[in-house]
């Protein structure tokens, strides 16, 4: 979305016979903005740790960890560009892994139709938070805050206060697995890591030749290549760090296809469209007939559903379920869509700004453990940081006079 | 009658260089009801805004004096000090707090910030009994209705003191009732010697309690006269209100008229809130192929009202009546379902009800019609640019690029996304609602082709505009509404302004009963 750029209008800029591609540089400088700020703290870290925020076992760590920021992130920001909030997700977490747990564990059922049956009942759930929302006119913030209590109350009494554990490993590995590895350097996942940087570059050339084709204003070449250079060495990098662990995490396979989907569909799908109408100006898109309740409801169903996953994956990951799972979860995956650059009112995010603001919150979380920084205190810099986002944007807003 | 209480003379505002008012002066008696009188867009709220200190002293030119010293109001706390007093169209109370809380609001009845609420309900019911509002001070304000509300807002005024009170069309959302009883209670005040300017233009309204009428055309004062009891006052009004000639300029066009294309019968609809309140009375009309038909009303005569509620049920409630397309009846319950079939609907107020302020021009000129634009739910965003590219040129906006947020576009602009969303929606009636509402001269003769080219096109076209020349200028027939009532329909052949006019004030009240 160009949606952040309001203010190019206005702002004074070097003469160029081209406004559109003067104003493409700018969008492309505001993403970087993001994602230069999650490299400047990715550094400071590997400072700081003399090196061990970017060992292999830490790094998949990182990923395995906070993968659940990650995919509640994704479904979060689809909520907040809507213009509403999600409280409920923590502990739909925790109602949802003691439905897996309990489905495997007391009622036999196979890992598979544990997760199917998990992902159906977060779905379910985010139906009736969504039907509350959607079609009663409750404002999501209730609904979600009483879910919170609603769902937090039906994890404790399925598992009636207690721990289970000894999860089939077939499911644990959903969340603490990998693929199949040929050993150190695994070469499967260094494979995977040419495959993606060669979709990568395929996909942005066929992008750039439409643009060129269609004779529609195109990124300046030499920041294109330098963007596609800077990507590849990332992925690469990343695989070559992996490759020297155990391989490439399952976790990472989910991630990387739910941060495409959903991607494309906020961009390029009419729900998508119908989302950021709404969160721009919700009467304008009721008056270009928006069903809007409609999209409301499916917003807090896939809510519900990714909660659902995220789930599945923490529970795997714990190799337990607990009650008090999901603590607190709601509120990372808000911080990290706000530091990913949503707009409180609604209208505005990405879920790349998303994923991004929660991998500035799970290297925060990773570094500060490696430093061994007091728990208490961790809280107050992530807290900070969020502020900090929040308070950059505004005042970038400001000064353009939006 | 000697000195006036309040003098306002040479008053110029400008909004980015467009002249609101353009050396208003304005001479009010002690003691009298003083009423000011214009078209939509005259210049009248503008003006009242100047007086009390909403647009601060210094953001305009001309000189206010009260009681013969110079005033300087840097916001409206200054101007009721001196006991100037706004109550607005709007009004604005407080819902969730009582009739005495609103009375009090920022006034409070206090010591050391403490509120002596014993004395705060002695005083309200004192101000109640004063505007003859019987209900008890505790009561909420919104369990009361508009007419009590405005009340509400009287006693406010009163409990400071009021030296001037100003009322911004204050019987414009009022039954009949509760207008008589209004206007009845402003001839009392006046009584108790607090002079009042009432901002209206209802006619009949004003013959009936002003002593002096000021006229204010384009931001000018075209003249002030004592009135009485006449219809040749009136006539002198409406007279004053339009004299304006038709010297706008409109876009050749040979009218080609085919056969009916929408009907609308008996269309009633109830106010969405105070739902026995008719805001739409029983209107029938019809539009050809290639026709345009003016809709003429003031504002709150239910013009955008019966647009609205036509165009999938946007505004009201207990609506009733039934539309045609080409002779057969459809449905428009629902926004999408009027788009279906296809009606297209213009806002007039565009900010609101028309643009995603955030979005770029491409995304709102998608908006109406991205199926059009998708397969399978995905949407073809090499078209969706060709297509905002296109209407980039044949509305000729103007842009760097059709990525450009339309937040920062000018009105004029801003109006053509508008338009384009809609034409390119593809409808066969295409209804617009003020369509060069603030919007300069060069950019309305641009959209006076664009509306131009729709009806060559066949489409039946609806312009709704308090704009009188504007109307007479485009539509090939124009209905008048007043009250929620069609009161007329009228040829172009045959339509004078103080004709039309005439019919737009026409009001069921048949003057007030000062008591």
């Amino acid at each position: 979305m160009t949606t952040t750029t309001a203010e190019q209008a206005t702002a004074p800029v070097p003469p160029r016979p081209d406004g559109a591609k003067k104003k493409r540089r700018r969008v492309d400088l505001r993403q970087y903005g993001i994602l230069a700020a999650l490299a400047v703290i990715i550094l400071l870290f590997q400072v700081l740790t003399g090196g061990r925020l970017l060992y292999p076992g830490n790094v998949s760590n990182l990923i395995q960890q906070n993968a659940y920021v990650l995919i509640l992130a994704i479904g979060m920001v689809i909520v907040i560009i809507a213009g509403h909030i999600d409280l409920s997700v923590g502990s739909v977490v925790a109602t949802v892994g003691a439905v897996a747990a309990l489905s495997m564990n007391s009622w036999g059922l196979p890992w598979g139709a544990a997760v199917a049956l998990s992902l159906l009942v977060g779905a379910l759930i985010g139906a009736w938070q969504g039907f509350w929302v959607a079609f009663v006119g409750i404002p999501a913030f209730i609904v979600t805050l009483a879910g919170m209590l609603v769902f937090r109350g039906v994890a404790l009494v399925l598992l009636t206060g207690g721990t289970i554990s000894g999860l089939p490993r077939s499911f644990n590995a959903i969340g603490s697995g990998t693929l199949p590895s040929t050993g150190t350097p695994d070469l499967i996942t260094l494979g995977i890591g040419a495959l993606a940087s060669l979709a990568l570059v395929v996909q942005q050339l066929k992008g750039r030749a439409d643009l060129r084709r269609l004779n529609l204003p195109r990124e300046r070449t030499a920041s294109f290549v330098l963007k596609i250079a800077l990507a590849v060495v990332a992925i690469m990098y990343l695989c070559y760090l992996l490759a020297y662990n155990r391989g490439t995490p399952i976790i990472l396979i989910i991630l990387a296809t739910l941060v495409l989907l959903y991607s494309f569909m906020l961009s390029r799908t009419v729900f998508g469209r119908h989302v950021y109408a709404m969160g721009g100006n919700l009467y304008a898109a009721m008056m270009s007939g928006v069903k809007t309740k409609w999209v409301n409801f499916f917003i807090f169903v896939n809510m519900g559903f990714l909660a659902g996953l995220a789930g599945v994956v923490s529970t795997a990951r714990a190799g337990s379920a607990v009650a008090s799972a999901g603590q607190s979860f709601e509120l990372d995956a808000i911080a990290a869509v706000f530091i990913g650059g949503a707009a409180v009112q609604g209208g505005v995010g990405t879920v790349i700004g998303a994923v991004i603001g929660g991998l500035v919150m799970g290297v925060l979380n990773q570094g500060l453990s490696i430093l061994s920084v007091d728990a208490a205190w961790q809280q107050v810099i992530k807290g900070l940081v969020l502020l900090l986002a929040v308070a950059f944007d505004v005042y970038s807003k400001r000064r353009t006079g939006r | 009658m000697s000195e006036p209480i309040l003098e306002m003379s040479g008053i110029v505002k400008e909004f980015n260089g467009i002249r609101a008012l353009d050396g208003v002066s304005v001479s009010v008696q002690r003691g009298e009801v003083h009423a000011i009188c214009g078209e939509n867009g005259a210049g009248k709220s503008t003006l009242m805004k100047v007086l009390s200190g909403v647009y601060p002293h210094g953001s305009f030119d001309g000189t206010i004096t009260l009681d013969g010293d110079p005033v300087a109001y840097g916001s409206i706390n200054d101007s009721e000090r001196d006991g100037v007093v706004i109550i607005h169209q709007e009004l604005a109370l407080s819902p969730y707090l009582s009739i005495a809380e609103n009375i009090f609001l920022g006034n409070e009845v206090q010591r050391g910030g403490v509120i002596d609420w014993n004395r705060t309900n002695v005083r309200a019911a004192e101000l109640l009994a004063r505007v003859g509002l019987q209900e008890n001070a505790a009561t909420k304000v919104l369990e009361l209705g508009v007419g009590k509300q405005q009340l509400v807002e009287i006693a406010k005024a009163l409990s400071k003191e009021v030296k001037i009170l100003i009322l911004d069309e204050p019987t414009a959302a009022l039954n009949d009732d509760d207008s008589a009883h209004l206007l009845g209670l402003i001839e009392q005040l006046r009584t108790q010697g607090i002079t009042s300017i009432i901002i209206s233009h209802k006619l009949k309204e004003i013959r009936a309690i002003a002593d002096t009428v000021t006229v204010i055309r384009d931001g000018r004062t075209i003249e002030s006269f004592p009135v009485e009891d006449s219809d040749e006052i009136e006539t002198r009004i409406i007279r004053d209100m339009v004299g304006r000639p038709l010297d706008h300029q409109f876009p050749p066009r040979e009218p080609s008229i085919g056969e009916e294309k929408f009907r609308v019968e008996d269309w009633t609809v109830h106010h969405p809130i105070d739902v026995d309140r008719i805001v739409v009375d029983r209107a029938s009309f019809h539009v050809r192929a290639g026709e345009i038909v003016g809709f003429a009303g003031l504002m709150g005569a239910g013009r955008t009202e019966l647009a609205m509620s036509i165009f999938g049920r946007s505004y009201g409630s207990g609506i009733s009546g039934r539309v045609f397309k080409d002779g057969r009846e459809i449905q428009t319950r629902t926004v999408g379902q009027a788009i279906r079939n296809g009606i297209a609907y213009v806002t007039e107020d565009r900010k609101r009800y028309g643009l995603n302020l955030i979005g770029s021009i491409t995304v709102n000129v998608s908006a109406a019609a991205l199926g059009k634009l998708a397969r399978l739910g995905i949407i073809d965003r090499h078209r969706e640019y060709a297509v905002a590219e296109e209407y980039r040129r044949q509305m000729n906006i103007k842009t760097p690029s059709v990525s450009s947020v339309v937040g920062n576009l000018s009105g004029g602009n801003q109006q053509k996304v508008v338009l384009s969303k809609w034409i390119y929606s593809g409808p066969d009636v295409l209804i617009l609602d003020e369509p060069t509402r603030g919007i300069d001269v060069g950019a309305k003769y641009e959209i006076y082709g664009i509306i131009n080219e729709m009806a060559a096109q066949g489409k039946a076209v609806i312009v709704i505009s308090s704009e009188l020349p504007e109307l007479i200028g485009l539509s090939d027939r124009i209905y008048t509404i007043a009250e929620g009532k069609l009161t007329g329909e009228l040829d172009r052949a045959h339509a004078s302004q103080e004709d039309l006019m005439r019919r737009m004030t026409a009001s069921r009240i048949q003057g007030a009963q000062p008591s």
